[in-house]
């Protein structure tokens, strides 16, 4: 019989595949002969950008990566940093931009299904998850639609496997309308000892197959992934997988019972590139070789061939080594929570990646060259012509506006500042009965039962910012991700990011993604966060236009004392409110110059990394202290959103006197989004206390006003500028998106 | 007094119903495997909240047949209590075992948020420490429930004073705007004529502990341990 699988491939083949000429010749080397249809297919799939970052490999080792708390940094399937008691936090962010464009509801929900199989890869029992959301503007139904796709899949698949999904963050802006975003982060929790590895170790041991069975769906959506969007895409929607959470349940449910039980080697989740990228890399990472007979692999449809099986992407599947003896001990775990587990070959000694099909052998090649010898590239990064034009900013077109009060309504009810309760409520973020500060504060916080401590995480990129400026604006998403932390009173540990750009190969796409990393990797640095892993998605294009630059940043903190917590709102009447760092005259590429005067331009505002290393130990150690009554980043829409959300939160209205004297404009002071500031609350009898602290960490604390009243109301130099009543901005606040997404 | 938590495939609250009634009660607990048959050694089973079986094909349909299920109809026939909490709730109705049936929320979206909730018979053994009409605040986290049941079903509930909450506002009033999924006279829990078994979609194990924000589930806990504690005195 022909089999069409064994033919071998030439160079249009590989083309079509994504392979570049060059590395289809490099293929040809490394086998010393042309490789058939299931090696070329696998290579293609292991060399695309989502699985070898051939075009970011470089940059990214510019990420400090080692500290004293990281167990494991970048290379395994997620990062794993040290909380002491024998406790660790794995954790990682991961994109699924391209699938949820063409089909919103299970490219968000596989997403989340990817992300938590890595996280329990490790052996760790996943406790939260976040997102960052990024869409066109509203005005669209396609928008619309996307939108509420998008939480719906991460709703369901989330949901059902009771991760409550904790916190996150969404923004609408014309750069995304052809390509949304959609970065999905999960946080586990694990004893040091038991920290798995995806490691294929001991010749002889068996490969277990456990989960779904495959089909033929996301055949090469790795490649996919690697591709910019098209018209052509939406007829990729095979490529799109189809999640079965109640299956990923199961799955993690078995995984971890047969981790307790120290019954496994090895394990890795089937994510993208199949089985292909699972069994190479786990080869690879213990030096040694795979057998698998593919006719064994359980599947779902019929007449599918070893190239179709190997580069499957169906989803809820993990591939398990195991000592011989044990084999029997998975099988029955298994069984015991319905799942099937198969024997689909053994570790061997000599570094190749056999396939076989019922014995006969349909591809052989290098588990080292598949999973780490890919193509490394290094693109030539050039400023875009664009890029000066848009930093120029001439404040004096600028007119300052007459009613701040209708402008603080405003800014309060687009939907990037406006509150995101219809989103999280369609999020089970309670379930497992652990958290212990819900979405809508600067950072989720999770208790650990049985002990003191609590875990904060946020996720945070303002992508208008790296657009304008990518290193600041890069180092500007790390030090924001940290500070919200802070602010709810735990110390910022680690970083997961997630890099989505446009095609790496245009200069001036590179030159963003490489600014970004040194902006990034500055502010790891200063704030002793290192980056324990994450992923690039790049290509995020249409029509040649590509999205804002965005990385998104992942942070994970930790409290010691999860009684000393401090959330955003204001808690008590007569304390009083400081706002800790430094106003500037910066309005550039602020939310209120995009709103009032349709503008994205300027320089983003400036970043002080001493003053923010400086700021965010004083917010830690007044927590700790117990002076804080609430403490809330000053971010998009500036002070004067700040102060308003902390009324909102707390249910509290307050009065604010800043004295200016025509330093600044009015409109900057407001509204501009200087860097490094908070605004916390304080009881009185604290207050002399907390400034001291203040004096002696070098950070700027400026008395503002009192908790007072039920109105936010702001004075300048004695005269009234904004007097809202809490109903009125809680109104515009609350109702905006749920106004928008009725239509 | 003794809890068993029973575990089906794809039950999430399992973990926080054991904490509710392990930690903060005190009192011995287990999970129940659902294929256990024989659960006489508990005083009170607890079905937690999730997604059994998925909810593939109707939510609660395919746990009705299991052999803990069965072993729970014959334990609650002998007076033991049994507590079915969101999709536990939903387990109940598909069994049988509490009348009525449910449907998708009318919104047609996941809904995760606190709640006011009106208490509508303290002489049951899951709210005997608590008043007619006093108002509770317990989270509720589903799509699935906008309970229904028929005219004659609804006058049989309100005869025998089956209807232990319902949706309210803030001040205890029942309107429109306070029902989070468009349930029957914004009912969120319902007793057996007998009283012995709860079914609920709010979250009481959500709500019993001040760190998390809110103590008023604690109600439901601590009224099956007096009530025990009553009828062993």
């Amino acid at each position: 019989m022909h089999k069409l699988h064994l033919e071998l491939q030439s160079l249009d083949s590989a083309t079509a595949m994504g392979l570049k000429p060059q590395e289809y010749e490099k293929v040809i080397e490394i086998m010393g002969r042309v490789p058939n249809l299931v090696e070329l297919g696998m290579f293609a799939v292991m060399w695309s950008e989502h699985c070898s970052y051939k075009h970011s490999r470089r940059a990214l080792r510019q990420f400090p990566t080692t500290g004293a708390r990281v167990l494991q940094g970048p290379g395994e399937n997620a990062g794993v940093v040290d909380i002491g008691d024998d406790l660790a936090l794995v954790f990682k962010i991961e994109s699924h931009n391209h699938p949820s464009a063409i089909e919103p509801y299970q490219g968000a929900a596989t997403g989340v299904g990817g992300i938590v199989r890595d996280v329990f890869a490790m052996g760790a029992r996943p406790v939260a998850l976040l997102n960052s959301l990024r869409f066109g503007e509203l005005d669209s139904a396609h928008q619309r639609w996307l939108f509420s796709g998008v939480v719906a899949g991460i709703a369901g698949y989330g949901n059902c496997l009771g991760i409550p999904t904790v916190g996150g963050e969404v923004y609408f802006n014309q750069s995304y309308t052809g390509n949304c975003l959609v970065n999905a982060m999960c946080v586990g929790l694990i004893d040091h000892a038991s920290l798995a590895k995806g490691k294929a170790a001991g010749v002889g041991n068996r490969v277990i197959l456990i989960g779904a069975s495959t089909g033929r769906d996301g055949i090469h959506g790795a490649t996919f992934a690697s591709e910019e969007l098209s018209e052509q895409s939406a007829k990729k929607r095979p490529s799109v997988q189809v999640g079965d959470p109640f299956m990923e349940k199961l799955l993690l449910e078995a995984c971890l019972e047969l981790i307790k039980d120290k019954v496994i080697i090895g394990m890795q989740d089937l994510g993208a590139a199949g089985l292909t990228s699972s069994s190479s890399e786990m080869a690879a990472r213990a030096g040694t070789g795979l057998e698998l007979d593919v006719a064994r692999v359980p599947r779902r449809e019929s007449n599918m061939n070893p190239y179709e099986i190997m580069l499957s992407e169906s989803q809820e599947r993990m591939l398990l080594v195991v000592e011989p003896e044990k084999v029997s001990i998975v099988a029955e775990r298994c069984a015991k929570w319905g799942l099937t587990a198969t024997d689909v070959g053994q570790v061997t000694d000599d570094g190749l990646l056999r396939i076989l099909d019922d014995g006969e052998v349909a591809a052989e090649l290098s588990a080292a060259a598949l999973a780490s010898e890919g193509p490394v590239y290094s693109p030539v990064g050039a400023v875009p012509a664009w890029q000066e034009s848009v930093r120029c900013l001439d404040y004096s077109t600028i007119k300052e506006p007459q009613d701040l009060s209708e402008v603080l309504v405003a800014l309060l009810s687009t939907p990037n500042i406006a509150s995101k309760e219809w989103v999280y409520r369609q999020y089970d973020h309670m379930v497992r009965g652990d958290t212990v500060i819900l979405p809508g504060s600067d950072a989720a916080m999770l208790r650990i039962k049985g002990t003191q401590k609590g875990i904060a995480m946020s996720v945070d990129c303002n992508s208008r910012y790296v657009y304008l400026d990518p290193y600041t604006g890069g180092a500007i998403a790390v030090a924001e991700a940290a500070r919200n932390v802070a602010c709810s009173g735990a110390e910022p540990l680690a970083v997961t990011n997630c890099l989505n750009f446009g095609n790496p190969e245009k200069p001036e796409v590179f030159y963003q993604l490489n600014s970004a990393i040194q902006g990034m990797a500055a502010a790891c640095n200063a704030l002793n966060t290192p980056v324990t892993g994450g992923n690039v998605s790049l290509y995020n294009e249409t029509k040649g236009q590509a999205i804002y630059p965005t990385p998104t940043v992942g942070m994970v903190g930790l409290i010691e004392d999860i009684e000393k917590r401090v959330t955003q709102g204001f808690k008590n009447e007569g304390d009083t409110v400081y706002l800790l760092g430094t106003t500037h005259d910066e309005l550039g590429g602020s939310e209120y110059l995009k709103l009032r005067h349709g503008l994205e331009q300027g320089m983003p505002p400036q970043l002080n990394l001493q003053l923010e290393v400086h700021l965010q130990k004083l917010l830690v150690s007044a927590a700790k202290q117990g002076l804080l009554r609430s403490a809330h980043d000053c971010a998009e829409g500036g002070l004067a959103v700040t102060l308003s959300e902390s009324a909102i939160s707390g249910s509290k209205g307050v009065v604010i006197e800043l004295i200016n004297q025509g330093a600044l404009r009015l409109d900057s002071l407001l509204f501009g989004e200087s860097q490094s500031r908070v605004i916390v609350s304080v009881a009185p009898q604290d207050n002399a206390q907390f400034e001291l602290l203040c004096g002696g960490h070098n950070v700027p604390c400026q008395t503002v006003g009192k908790v007072q009243g039920r109105s936010v109301v702001v004075r300048v130099d004695g005269q009234e500028v904004i007097a809202k009543t809490l109903g009125e901005i809680q109104k515009a606040w609350r109702e905006a998106i749920p106004c928008l997404m009725s239509q | 007094m003794k809890f068993g938590i029973v575990v089906f495939p794809g039950s999430n609250c399992d973990v926080d119903c054991y904490h509710a009634a392990k930690e903060v009660l005190g009192q011995p607990t287990e999970y129940v495997w659902h294929q256990e048959q024989d659960l006489s050694r508990f005083d009170c089973l607890v079905i937690p909240g999730g997604f059994s079986y998925g909810d593939y094909l109707r939510c609660g349909a395919i746990a009705r047949f299991s052999p803990a299920m069965e072993a729970i109809a014959r334990e609650s026939e002998r007076g033991k209590l049994v507590l079915g909490i969101c999709n536990g709730f939903q387990i109940l109705l598909e069994s049988g075992l509490l009348p009525g049936a449910m449907l998708r929320n009318n919104h047609l979206q996941f809904r995760c948020e606190e709640r006011h909730l009106r208490l509508e018979n303290n002489r049951t053994p899951f709210t005997n420490l608590g008043e007619v009409g006093q108002v509770l605040r317990i989270p509720i986290a589903h799509a699935e429930g906008n309970y229904f049941i028929d005219e004659n079903g609804l006058a049989e509930l309100k005869r025998h004073n089956q209807i232990a909450f319902r949706y309210c506002d803030e001040q205890g009033r029942i309107t429109p705007e306070s029902n989070p999924n468009g349930s029957i006279e914004n009912i969120a829990g319902i007793t057996n004529r007998r009283g012995n078994i709860l079914g609920m979609m709010p979250h009481p194990e959500r709500a019993a502990e001040a760190i998390l924000g809110c103590t008023d589930g604690k109600l439901v806990w601590v009224s099956i341990l007096k009530w025990w504690g009553d009828i062993h005195a």
